[in-house]
Parts: structure tokens; sequence; C-alpha cells
């Protein structure tokens, strides 16, 4: 029975993660689930954090992820994430910049739509930078 | 025949253009190869999106979500995705032609949301109805894009503007195949099981959280994401392919007049030449004489 799977985490526009784990830690939208080999079939949605798993040399690998989601049958795992940032790959002051246009969105006393936008893109600037080092 | 002269600068504006003609080309084929790599890279995540929407919509009822929401079509909006420059062979008219006679057998009031300048100006001149303009660096359409074009038309659609939106971008098949196609955006078209491929997602009993028709809910809009990204991207390589082929057309015709504007030009350099060799032979047996 083999203990390690595939992990795939995908971004629209391409492949972030493609490897070999056995362990993986996600951010589910009802809190943190695990997921190992053998894992029941299940599909989640996530939310803003970070997702860890743990690589081939078995270290613990971080990637920000902008919410998305999971879905696993037991011998892989595909992470759908609407975007997903390796913590080696976060530039941070890219991150930072974004922070700073989100807060400023919610300083103008803008519609709500623009207000859920800004206070989600403030959500997602603040996990990149939290993963890159605070 | 003209002057050795005349000649001489054509063969020269022909080499001039050839080189231009050669460096476009160059330039399209590796910004082709780069549009190619973006749509290649972006099929899993929309693989994978339209087979766990597939399998859903068995598990689950469709959720109520506004962007499914069918009205009585009287107001539509059309993306038209062309290229901003020229020198693409047909790819730019063949697309319009597509929108136009789209446009003429869809009943209703159309809007154009043009993305690239060919799009603008085509429909702009002609007085249709336009809406927001988008346009596409030369780096190539970013998920930026596809998300600020698929707001627009989420907002026009939500806010009732608009009772439909349809996309017109050009599938690529290779360098020298492109065919312009158009699809529904708005409201949004759950894939079918055909689309999705092997199901094998049903085969096995899935567990949702949360259920799954609130999965679906948050799926649906960012499944229509990929489409509008993927309308950006293929027609991307597609402009891309078609200049390549064009230039590569160009740069041959030119290569063939040269060689027959030089061979002309030998011609008549050698008949000149004949002809002062006449002269001067006639000249020494008048003296001779």
């Amino acid at each position: 029975m083999a203990s390690t799977f595939q992990l795939s985490v995908v971004a629209p526009d391409k492949t972030v993660i493609d490897e070999l784990t056995d362990t993986v830690i996600a951010p589910g939208v009802t809190g943190y689930l695990g997921v190992q080999a053998q894992h029941e079939p299940f599909i989640t949605q996530l939310r803003v954090g970070v997702l860890e798993f743990r690589d081939a040399g078995g270290t613990m690998q971080k990637v920000a992820i902008a919410g998305g989601f999971l879905e696993t049958d037991g011998e892989h795992v595909i992470v759908l994430a609407d975007a997903a940032e390796r913590s080696g790959d976060i530039d941070r002051a890219r991150a930072m910049a974004a922070a700073e246009r989100a807060k400023q969105r919610l300083q103008e006393k803008s519609s709500d739509l623009n207000l859920d936008r800004a206070t989600a893109a403030l959500e997602r600037a603040a996990n990149r930078i939290k993963l890159a080092g605070g | 025949m003209p002057s050795l002269k005349q000649l001489q600068q054509r063969i020269k504006s022909a080499k001039s253009i050839r080189q231009i003609t050669r460096a476009m080309k160059l330039v399209a084929a590796a910004r082709l190869r780069r549009a190619q790599d973006r749509v290649l890279e972006a099929r899993p995540y929309s693989d994978k999106m339209r087979e766990l929407i597939a399998s859903l919509a068995e598990a689950g009822d469709m959720p109520e979500h506004p962007l499914l929401a069918r009205r009585p079509i009287n107001k539509y909006g059309v993306v038209v995705i062309t290229a901003d420059r020229g020198l693409c062979g047909s790819f730019n008219s063949n697309l319009l032609r597509k929108a136009v006679d789209f446009i003429k057998n869809t009943p209703g009031d159309a809007t154009v949301i043009s993305v690239g300048k060919k799009a603008e100006q085509f429909f702009g001149k002609r007085g249709y109805k336009m809406g927001e303009h988008f346009s596409i660096p030369t780096s190539g359409p970013t998920h930026r894009h596809a998300q600020e074009i698929f707001a627009y038309a989420q907002e026009l659609f939500e806010t009732e503007q608009l009772d439909a939106i349809y996309l017109i971008y050009s599938k690529f098949y290779s360098a020298i195949r492109q065919i312009p196609e158009s699809v529904q955006l708005l409201p949004i078209q759950p894939p079918q099981r055909e689309d999705a491929g092997t199901n094998k997602l049903t085969s096995k009993t899935y567990s949702f959280e949360p259920g799954a028709t609130e999965l679906l809910g948050q799926l649906l809009p960012r499944y229509a994401l990929t489409v509008t990204q993927q309308g950006l991207l293929e027609s991307t390589a597609s402009e891309h392919g078609a200049r390549m082929t064009a230039m590569t057309s160009a740069t041959d015709s030119a290569g063939e007049m040269i060689s027959t504007l030089t061979l002309q030009a030998n011609r008549s350099r050698q008949a000149a030449i004949t002809k002062e060799i006449l002269e001067i032979v006639g000249g020494a047996e008048a003296l001779k004489s």
C-alpha cells in the first residue's frame, strides 16, 4: 500500500505544484484539513490561506492559496486555486504594494461590491506577506 | 524593358521589404510558441474544472445562481476578440465577418464589447452600439485580463443591462488553420458530461464540503472565467500563427520578385554591353573602309 500520492496545485494559467507527497494540510472553508494516502473521496472548498505538504526530501513546503477547491480520490489530490504561489516565489514587495492598494480602496466610500473585492484582495495580499516572512 | 537603374531600384526595395517581413515572421513564430505554451498551461485547471462541475451536477441540483438566470433576450453583448495590428492575413477579417453574421442572425439589441483595436475600429465606424474597449498588451493576455473582461460582462448581466453575453474568438488549430467560433458566456452554460471526458468522479461516492449545490455555486463563475481566458489565449495564438504564415508567404513572394528582377536586370545590363560593343565594332569597320 503506497503512502505517497500525487499532489497537483493548478492555477487558471499554470500548474504551480506537481509533486509526490505523503501529507497535505489545506485551508478548508470550515477549518484546516489533512489529507494522506487512501483518504476517502472528497471535494471541498478552500479559503485564502496556506497549503502545506511534505516534499520528497521530507521538508514541509508552503504554498499561499487565494481560495479554491480541493479534490481527492484517495490516489491523487488536486487543488484548483484561484491563485497559488510557493513561499519561496512570493515577491514580498509586490504583495505589500497590493495590500496598500487594497487598503486605499477600503478607505474610499465605495459600493458594497467594491468593498467586498477590496477586502478579499487585502486578505490575499496579507496571506502572501505572512508566508513570505511577515 | 525598364532601364537598368529602375530595375536596380526595385530590387533594392524588394530586398528591404523581404528583410522586414522575415523579421516579422521570426517574431511571430517566437510569440506563437509562447502563446501555445500558455494555452497548454491553462488546460489542467480548465479540464479539472469541467470534470468537477459535470460530476457535481449529477450529485446535486443546479444552484439558484444569478449568473445562471435565463431571461428573454432583448439586449445582448458580443465580446469580439481581434488583434490590434494587421499584417496577419485574413485573421481579423474572418473574425469580424463571423461577428457581423452572428449579430445579424441573433435577434435583439446588440452591444459590441471590443477586445483589440481592429474590432473597435470596425464596429465603431459602422455605428454599432459599443460597450467598453479592452486592450491586450503585446506580451499577451494574462489571467487578470480575463478577470477584467469577465467582471465587466458579469456586471452588465447581473444589473440586467444585458440579458446574455457571447464571446467571439478564434480557435487555434495550427499556424495555417484558425477558425472563428462563438460561445455563450452568460448565462453560464454548465459543461455537459461529454465535455468532461472520462467521468471517474461518479464511479466513487464522494463526500462534499459544503454541499454539492453550494460547491457548484462557487465553481460556475470560475468556469465562466476559464471560458473567457481560453478565448483570449486561443485568439492570441491564432493571431501569431496567422501573422507568421502571412509574413512567411510575403517573404517568399519578395524573394521570387528579387529573382525575377535580378534576371531582368542582368539581361538589361548585357544588352547594353552588347549594344556598346556593336557600336564600337561598327564604328571601327566604318573607319576601315
